[in-house]
């Protein structure tokens, strides 16, 4: 079996791409690289298109070896992915909706992110004007008896982002739930386009709210790959913080809505107070609860003070006592532990197979991290553990969230001790020529990949943000089956898939 | 005289009940808020939603029916009508001698009935949902309270309220295990009832999990207030229920004097908080059940209901 570097090597090396290479490759490499994908060598990072283009980012898990192959002959389309892959069908259909890129042999062609509503066709390619009528979208079939369909959303009765799910069951057990997303598309990458980096960091920033320290965080690594920038160290240590404090107060908050949606309010209570404390160590600390635009290219915004520093020991030195008192009253609670041991159940290979990230991948054995698998600055000198289950189950999820909160407290004290002291960003410099960086970046869900092309006048030519989320909508479709249909809002909640990152 | 007597009774009785209610339900959210550390909404805010509701235009799905609009009315109708049965704090009501507690599952049933029938009159596919759970667990809840209901009727040898209420008072009931066996069933056939965590969870907004809140997902303006307030009174009918026959104190009999019955209705609204505060503390405690537990527990409070029963067969004095 070809290791993924002997690939890169097979095509045409493109300049100034860092730090992995990106090769353009003809069809034949294009499609065994394909069935390599499929027969689980390599995984799939990121597949997106330009006009002329379309790339795809593989990362060959054992040795961390990560490349881009390129595809530039596209007269008719190019051959499909997920004809052999699965988790690539929803990124081809989204490449056809924004670019117009046609993709050979899909299995399954209809629109994903395009739902006729947007004015236009192909907002990233030819900007065609939309046709008259749209056709309703065609649901997947169900046949057979007694079974019947529940549409769910996209406005559901409880202030969450919109999706819709269409769930096929027969009484109470499901038999099949399709999903049907897109409804947040605010063309982030359409607007990267032309954007100045200052402004495209803010734009990266809101991809999606939760994580908005992970993707100005995961942009800026990027560009700084790009154009070759080191940034100063302590820089480095203060976005490691700000990422850990963010990762913190997710899981602080997804725990105790997990236990909510069990219709058991008193964890949920008692998490949204720490989560609340560590938001405003973070309000303290750098000027924002969530920390949104406080990662720029070069370095960040707000350097960390005595009075910050302190606001932030002095909270995860509280989180850290009360914590073990919830963990305790999630494990002892019988008729919770009812609910999740056992629930929505996600088998290994199907999170190996999708490169499923995070505590989704976490707890069904896929031990990937992006902190440890390439170790990025200050991440290569800190310590901490990477928790791994192979149940698959809502309480895996969960116990990967509660050992991840410790892990998160130990990084936050570390990262404080160790702060080197100096300036926290540089400026940026002429750029000359056409330069392309990438990087990956762990957030709290799981690795946000981005790509990004930066022109010779510093704007951006063409930005591509992957979510974890595209690797894991398509396993909850997965991991519901054979449930009843009460149990999906708490197996829907543990993966917790960010809708605004998605739909983009 | 008499009758007049009963009849005042009974008025100010289905004047209390309907006006009691929704501060029951103030006070049992305020105290579960206050369990969770939050400061909770006051404890009259059901009073204000229900005047919000009240005050609203109501939607109604084109293809409602008729039955879809009667329903509210009907399921209030039938509630009040319930709960102004049960002594509260006097016996000796002007209907008790006309209904039993027979009669009160029949009303409830019947309130039931319709509104299992009004989920599915829209042909939503939640309103569905909501009565095919609701009847499956209705299945279960109603046989246990009827066992219930004839232990307590081999018992105090009635099952007319007001004798069960004198009988419990008086000194020949004794220590029974046959009746903490049928409170046991009871309360749990009470939570099923009245859609409490762990059976239901009233505060949801998750409407694949709902059971009661899904039949009613579709109701709007004054018909919601009407469910919204059937629903706090079944609530206090079931408290009121337990009270009157396992903790029958202070119960003012008929022309006992104003003294005794302002005692009766301390003693009544001390009861609501008591059993109030106990069932928060119980949900606070607990988390909802997968749906598929629900005929287990239901299924316990059958078996217990016939195990107090079958007690009585064996000997009187259990």
């Amino acid at each position: 079996m070809q290791a993924l570097a002997d690939l890169i090597l097979e095509g045409r090396p493109v300049q100034h791409h860092r730090p992995w290479p990106r090769t353009i490759v003809d069809p034949m490499v294009w499609t065994s690289a394909t069935v390599a994908l499929a027969e689980g060598h390599w995984t799939l990072l990121g597949l997106w298109g330009e006009t002329a283009a379309i790339h795809m980012a593989l990362l060959e898990e054992p040795t961390g070896t990560i490349g881009v192959i390129s595809l530039e002959e596209l007269e008719g389309g190019y051959p499909s992915v997920a004809q052999y892959h699965p988790p690539a069908l929803r990124p081809e259909r989204a490449i056809h909706d924004l670019v117009g890129l046609v993709s050979k042999d899909l299995p399954d062609p209809r629109p994903w992110l395009d739902h006729g509503r947007w004015g236009l066709r192909f907002p990233l390619g030819d900007r065609l004007p939309p046709p008259p009528e749209t056709a309703p979208y065609a649901f997947l079939r169900s046949e057979g008896d007694s079974l019947h369909q529940i549409p769910v959303g996209p406005v559901h009765a409880g202030i969450i982002e919109p999706g819709h799910f269409r769930f096929t069951a027969n009484g109470e057990t499901i038999v099949r739930l399709e999903e049907r997303l897109g409804y947040v598309h605010k063309g982030i990458e359409a607007l990267m386009v032309g954007a100045s980096l200052d402004r495209a960091v803010q734009l990266a920033g809101r991809t999606s709210g939760d994580s908005t320290v992970t993707y100005a965080y995961a942009f800026s690594r990027a560009v700084e790959a790009a154009l070759q920038l080191e940034v100063p160290s302590r820089a480095g240590w203060l976005r490691a913080l700000m990422a850990e404090l963010e990762r913190l107060a997710n899981h602080l908050g997804d725990i105790g809505a997990i236990c909510n949606d069990a219709a058991f309010p008193l964890m949920h209570t008692h998490c949204g107070v720490l989560r609340e404390r560590a938001l405003r160590a973070a309000d303290t600390a750098f000027g924002h609860r969530l920390m949104r635009d406080r990662i720029k290219p070069g370095g960040v915004i707000a350097d960390l003070d005595h009075e910050g520093a302190a606001a932030l020991r002095a909270v995860a030195t509280e989180i850290g006592q009360t914590f073990p008192a919830l963990v305790e009253l999630y494990d002892n609670t019988a008729s919770l532990q009812d609910r999740t041991v056992g629930t929505g159940m996600l088998r290994p290979e199907l999170a190996h197979q999708y490169g499923a990230g995070g505590y989704i991948g976490r707890a069904s054995g896929r031990g990937f991290d992006v902190r440890r698998a390439l170790g990025y600055p200050p991440y290569n000198s800190l310590l901490f553990e990477i928790p791994v289950l192979h149940e698959g189950d809502v309480n895996a999820r969960v116990w990967i969230r509660i050992r991840e909160v410790e892990q998160c407290l130990s990084l936050i004290a570390q990262i404080l001790d160790q702060l080197p002291a100096g300036p926290v960003s540089i400026d940026i410099p002429d750029i000359g020529e056409t330069r392309e960086g990438m990087a990956l970046v762990e957030g709290f869900r799981g690795d946000v990949f981005v790509w990004l092309r930066v022109a010779e006048s510093g704007r951006i030519d063409r930005c591509h943000l992957r979510d974890p989320s595209w690797f894991q909508w398509p396993l909850l479709e997965a991991a519901i089956e054979d449930n009843i249909v009460a149990d999906f809002p708490l197996c829907n909640k543990s993966f917790n898939c960010s809708y605004s990152g998605h739909d983009l | 005289m008499v009758v007049i007597s009963a009849l005042l009774v009974q008025a100010v009785q289905m004047v209390t009940v309907v006006l009691l209610a929704p501060l029951l339900t103030g006070f049992i959210r305020k105290v579960k808020s206050r369990l969770l550390r939050r400061q909770g909404p006051s404890v009259i805010q059901p009073y204000r939603d229900i005047l919000r509701l009240l005050r609203k235009e109501v939607v109604l799905a084109e293809n409602a029916s008729w039955l879809f609009r009667v329903t509210p009315y009907v399921i209030f109708a039938v509630t009040w009508v319930a709960a102004a049965i049960i002594p509260t704090f006097a016996t000796g009501l002007m209907f008790s001698w006309t209904a039993d507690l027979i009669a009160i599952i029949a009303l409830l049933g019947s309130g039931r009935f319709f509104l299992a029938l009004a989920g599915m009159d829209v042909g939503t596919s939640f309103g569905g949902i909501g009565s095919s759970r609701e009847v499956m667990i209705a299945t279960l809840a109603e046989p246990a309270m009827l066992l219930i209901i004839f232990t307590l009727a081999l018992v105090a040898g009635s099952t007319q309220l007001s004798t069960i209420a004198a009988f419990m008072t008086s000194p020949q009931v004794g220590l029974r295990v046959s009746l903490g066996i049928a409170l046991i069933a009871l309360i749990m056939v009470a939570i099923a009832e009245n859609a409490r965590i762990p059976v239901d969870n009233p505060a949801t907004h998750l409407e694949l999990t709902m059971v009661h809140e899904a039949m009613v997902l579709e109701y709007s303006g004054r018909h919601l207030a009407m469910i919204e307030l059937a629903a706090s009174l079944k609530l206090q009918l079931y408290i009121s229920l337990i009270a009157c026959m396992f903790v029958p104190w202070k119960l003012a009999v008929l022309e006992a004097g104003l003294a005794a019955y302002l005692v009766g209705l301390l003693a009544y609204l001390a009861k609501l908080a008591v059993g109030g505060t106990l069932l928060a503390l119980f949900e606070t405690a607990t988390a909802k059940m997968r749906i598929f537990r629900v005929p287990e527990f239901l299924g316990a409070a059958l078996m217990l209901g016939l195990l107090a029963t079958l007690l009585l067969f064996v000997s009187r004095s259990l």
